[in-house]
């Protein structure tokens, strides 16, 4: 019903970057700390005190930049933001306008298979807000103002995503990038990652762009997702409803999924913007960048193209391990100690992914180490174990119940390979079903299963299959 | 004793031949702001007991051997605008009236450091927004030599003390000539240095890129003294220069043999009183005969200084003192009914007419549609004003001029007219502009007040322009005259 319409999506992400202390004063920025313990006499806005540029930005930035091949501007010059809040303590926001440090920047995108080039306008430094803690006291608002200074980099986007599903594809991208890069941990929950949507509609062919409406501080990639579609729906019902889509901001709430409105366009502020006049304009040049270069890791895409053809991984599998630069480097842990790389992708995509989904652990959190799987993967290629048990195994070691070796040996789940024992078990088991060994013979082939499953239930699993066809298949042939 | 008709200099050497202690001269000065002050209205803050232990101190380690050199044990006074630990700081505010600093600004701590000390913290205009410093929550200072005209301002408290001798030597700041102008009301040396010279830190913002700490003495050399123990890089302000300070005492005592000093021609037009021109005509005169030649000179864009500065002052100020808003400390007005009633109560008690015009007058600067126009207009035309100085010193090594274009004038004369109030600044406000070190001395009198000669050196010339003051108070006396009333 909505096949007329196009979807315009920007996003503005705002991503915390991991240093030690804030953009402008030398607090620590550790989240969780109690309130107002970490603002000094400068994020507290005192009289008379002065912003620093803590210059551990500057290579976070560029690397940024260099990682979405954009343009590092030698020249970057902060500015003021003006508008009063209470969370605000200098009345104005140190933020960048004309010259921020990354312009145009691009990012690469998959949706159903599908590669997209999307456009990265800016990504801008900026300092963060303090915290309103409403009800804090009886009719009180409090302030914690330990946030108040955290250095952001606010990366936004061209508006060239067309759907939610671009829209989240773009942002997962991203998360795995600023984390890759090492420039920010992501951790959503924490808000070191968070993103803005501004989205409009138009029908389709139309070139001009339809006014837009700015959904802000959405905090997951599944309320991205859910927002988006509920504000594509709003606007396209409202504009065929005869009625007009208002340029303002809106906020999503999650537990009803449907965003409202904030303020529009008539209340915003004018932030009268001018160069802070306490802060010299940043200059840098290319040995800078040069060394930053030389600093960088190695990225997603490039990372991905060298395990296809390095470890000659499906694009698939090489996707999947890449995706977030821990999962890689466990991956790369376990093929180092030896395992094959198709057995070990087949691990961590696999068995090891969904364990970590289930829990919600990141891979630094594993119980099992890269070390521990490849143990057990040595125990898989040289027959100790098969497979099948390799699952129990790994749930052993995930519950800590040591590595492969010990868990194989408490739970006896070492396979049989004693050819002699095989041969008595399957002789008493052909003994005991007549029945089947004759319908077998009368060429009711599928009755080997059968068979399969009794030496299996006999053994409880732990008899090598291949030994197990092969005796069987002679024995039962008479 | 008539320890206050001497200089921070003639004490210090008085000191170190044990003729006095600083106890002495502590306690000698503390009685002269006891008994004139009442009149003057010069200190908002009086920190006696704090300044007589600081000399004690000062005495016991000059007794031990340990003397922290010449400024170790010298009284003066700061200017309320730089944050004192423990210690009201004000900033001639109502909005400040309540704000006890729980920090020291660098220029306090330099001056601690160098062992002067403190005898409280002087009245100026509030936020060092006025020119006659009669915009102080405190009420207004008064001239010593006339107690009916206005000291000048914004650092007017500093000015006046010096001027009557209630302390040796004050902190002033200058933004657009709050050094200068005031100086030369009241008679006495004032020196503002090269933009970045002194650090900012823990001084209260009125415009950043022009607001700069100098010093209010009763000559060039204790000026030097002081401002060197002043000057200097400082990490935590990202605007001061990272680059050695000149030793400005030892340089005192250089010829003007052979130095060229320019006249700007714009200095001297229409609108000068002739006594002040008399007065800036007869120094030259002197420069002549201390062997600086005299050269005119053309700042061809000088005259849009006062516009320029009314954009660009207001402009950063308005952000400035947005953080006054009465959440986390000063003035908060009573039982606010929402967040807006907060702000517009709070802000609307706490600063006066002054400060408030000029928030609005940067607000409009800087608002959408208007900040291209204005802003930055000004900041280009900013840009071609200090070309033009700088082009002008290629071929002189000083410039001079008057300080102000009349004298003192009279408490609440000017009052009414905010746009004459400003153009008391003509002369100085395009060095605060260019970026340049520049000074007033006292170089004559009439009808019974003090004129003052502007000099104005090249960016970090502050030892020449030290030099060329001194040069030309060996040779004259009208800085060591004191206004009768407080001889």
């Amino acid at each position: 019903m909505y096949s007329n319409w196009e979807t315009v999506i920007g996003l503005e992400i705002h991503a915390q970057l991991s240093t030690n202390s804030k953009l402008f004063s030398g607090s620590s920025i550790a989240y969780g700390a109690e309130p107002n313990t970490q603002a000094n006499e400068v994020d507290l806005a005192l009289p008379g005190t002065l912003p620093v540029l803590n210059k551990e930005v500057m290579n976070l930035a560029a690397r940024l930049g260099i990682a979405l091949n954009a343009t590092i501007n030698k020249r970057s010059v902060f500015e003021r933001k003006n508008y009063f809040y209470p969370d605000l303590p200098k009345g104005y926001q140190t933020s960048q306008l004309e010259l921020p440090i990354v312009e145009h920047g691009e990012l690469f995108i998959s949706v159903n298979g599908e590669e997209k080039r999307i456009g990265v306008t800016r990504a801008h430094l900026e300092e963060d807000a303090g915290k309103s803690i409403h009800g804090a006291a009886e009719g009180c608002t409090g302030i914690d103002l330990n946030r108040a200074g955290t250095p952001l980099l606010e990366i936004v986007s061209e508006p060239e995503l067309s759907s939610a599903a671009e829209a989240v594809a773009y942002m997962k991208k991203l998360h795995s990038l600023v984390q890759y890069i090492g420039i920010c941990d992501g951790n959503m929950q924490e808000g070191s990652f968070r993103c803005d949507a501004n989205v409009s509609v138009r029908p389709k062919g139309q070139e001009e762009l339809g006014t837009r409406a700015e959904i802000k501080n959405i905090n997951s990639f599944r309320f991205v997702e859910k927002a988006i579609n509920y504000e594509i729906e709003r606007q396209i019902d409202l504009i065929e409803d005869g009625g007009e889509v208002v340029q303002e901001t809106r906020l999503y709430d999650a537990e009803k999924n449907e965003t409202r409105s904030m303020r529009s366009k008539e209340e915003a502020n004018d932030y009268r913007y001018f160069p802070c006049p306490d802060l010299l304009p940043v200059v840098i040049d290319d040995s800078f960048i040069d060394a930053v270069r030389g600093d960088m890791p190695e990225l997603p895409d490039a990372k991905k193209a060298r395990f296809v053809s390095d470890f000659g991984l499906s694009d698939e599998d090489a996707a999947q391990l890449t995706n977030s630069r821990p999962m890689a480097d466990y991956f790369e842990a376990v093929v180092a100690d030896g395992v094959e790389a198709k057995m070990a992708a087949n691990w961590c995509n696999g068995e090891l992914s969904a364990w970590l989904n289930k829990e919600e652990k990141d891979v630094a959190e594993s119980p099992v180490s890269a070390a521990m799987l490849a143990g057990m993967c040595k125990r898989i290629a040289d027959n100790t174990i098969s497979n099948k048990i390799a699952k129990e195994v790994f749930e052993g070691m995930w519950n800590g119940e040591g590595d492969a070796d010990a868990v194989i040996d408490a739970k006896g789940l070492k396979q049989i390979t004693d050819t002699g024992a095989i041969e008595a078990m399957i002789d008493e088991i052909i003994a005991n079903n007549a029945g089947q060994v004759e319908q077998y013979r009368a060429g009711k082939e599928k009755v080997f299963g059968f068979f399969v499953g009794q030496v299996m239930k006999a053994t409880q699993g732990k008899a090598n299959p291949a030994q197990v066809n092969q005796i069987l298949k002679q024995k039962l042939a008479g | 004793m008539t320890w206050h008709t001497k200089t921070l200099t003639e004490l210090s050497n008085a000191i170190a031949a044990r003729e006095t202690t600083s106890r002495e001269l502590a306690e000698h000065f503390i009685a002269r702001v006891e008994a004139f002050d009442g009149e003057l209205n010069t200190f908002v803050t009086r920190t006696f007991d704090a300044a007589l232990a600081a000399a004690d101190a000062a005495d016991a380690r000059r007794a031990a051997g340990e003397s922290l050199g010449p400024l170790d044990g010298l009284p003066f006074a700061h200017k309320d605008i730089f944050c004192t630990k423990g210690v009201k700081t004000t900033c001639g505010s109502k909005m400040l009236d309540n704000f006890i600093s729980p920090y020291d600004a660098t220029v306090v701590e330099k001056l601690q450091a160098a062992g002067m000390v403190c005898l409280g913290k002087t009245n100026m205009d509030e936020f060092a927004m006025g020119s006659s410093n009669e915009t102080s929550y405190y009420g207004d200072v008064k001239n010593p030599w006339n107690t009916s005209k206005v000291p000048g301002g914004s650092s007017g408290g500093s000015a006046s003390a010096v001027g009557a001798r209630l302390v040796p030597a004050t902190t002033g700041t200058d933004t657009g000539g709050s050094i200068r102008q005031p100086a030369a009301f009241c008679g006495i040396t004032g020196i503002k240095p090269t933009y970045g010279r002194v650090s900012r830190y823990g001084m209260i913002a009125f415009a950043s890129s022009l607001d700069q700490a100098g010093v209010f003495a009763t000559t060039a050399e204790d000026a030097a003294l002081m401002l060197q123990a002043m000057s200097g890089f400082d990490e935590r302000d990202s605007t001061s220069i990272e680059r050695p300070v000149d030793d400005l005492v030892t340089g005192l005592g250089e010829s003007l043999a052979g130095k060229t000093i320019g006249l700007p021609k714009q200095f001297f037009a229409d609108g000068l009183e002739p006594e002040v021109k008399d007065a800036v005509d007869a120094a030259i005169n002197e420069y002549k005969n201390l062997g600086a030649e005299v050269k005119e000179i053309d700042l061809p864009n000088i005259g849009l200084s006062v516009p320029v500065y009314y954009v660009v002052a207001p402009a950063e100020a308005s952000a400035n003192l947005s953080r006054f808003d009465g959440v986390r400390y000063g003035h908060r007005c009573d039982n606010p009914e929402d967040l807006t009633d907060l702000y517009k109560r709070t802000r609307a008690e706490g600063f006066g007419d002054e400060v408030k015009r000029r928030i609005m007058m940067g607000t409009y600067a800087l608002s959408s549609g208007y900040y291209d126009a204005y802003y930055i207009k000004a900041q280009k035309i900013r840009r071609l004003i200090r070309d033009d100085f700088l082009k002008a010193f290629e071929e002189v090594d000083l410039i001079a001029g008057p300080t102000t274009p009349g004298l003192p004038f009279g408490l609440g004369e000017q009052t009414d007219d905010p746009v004459t109030m400003y153009l008391n600044d003509i002369f100085t406000i395009g060095v605060n502009l260019a970026g340049l070190p520049g000074m007033s001395i006292p170089v004559g009198e009439a009808s019974g007040l003090p004129i003052g000669l502007q000099l104005v050196g090249k960016h970090f010339g502050e030892a020449e322009l030290l030099n060329a003051a001194h040069q030309y108070q060996q040779v004259t006396d009208w800085h060591k005259a004191i206004p009768a009333a407080f001889q």
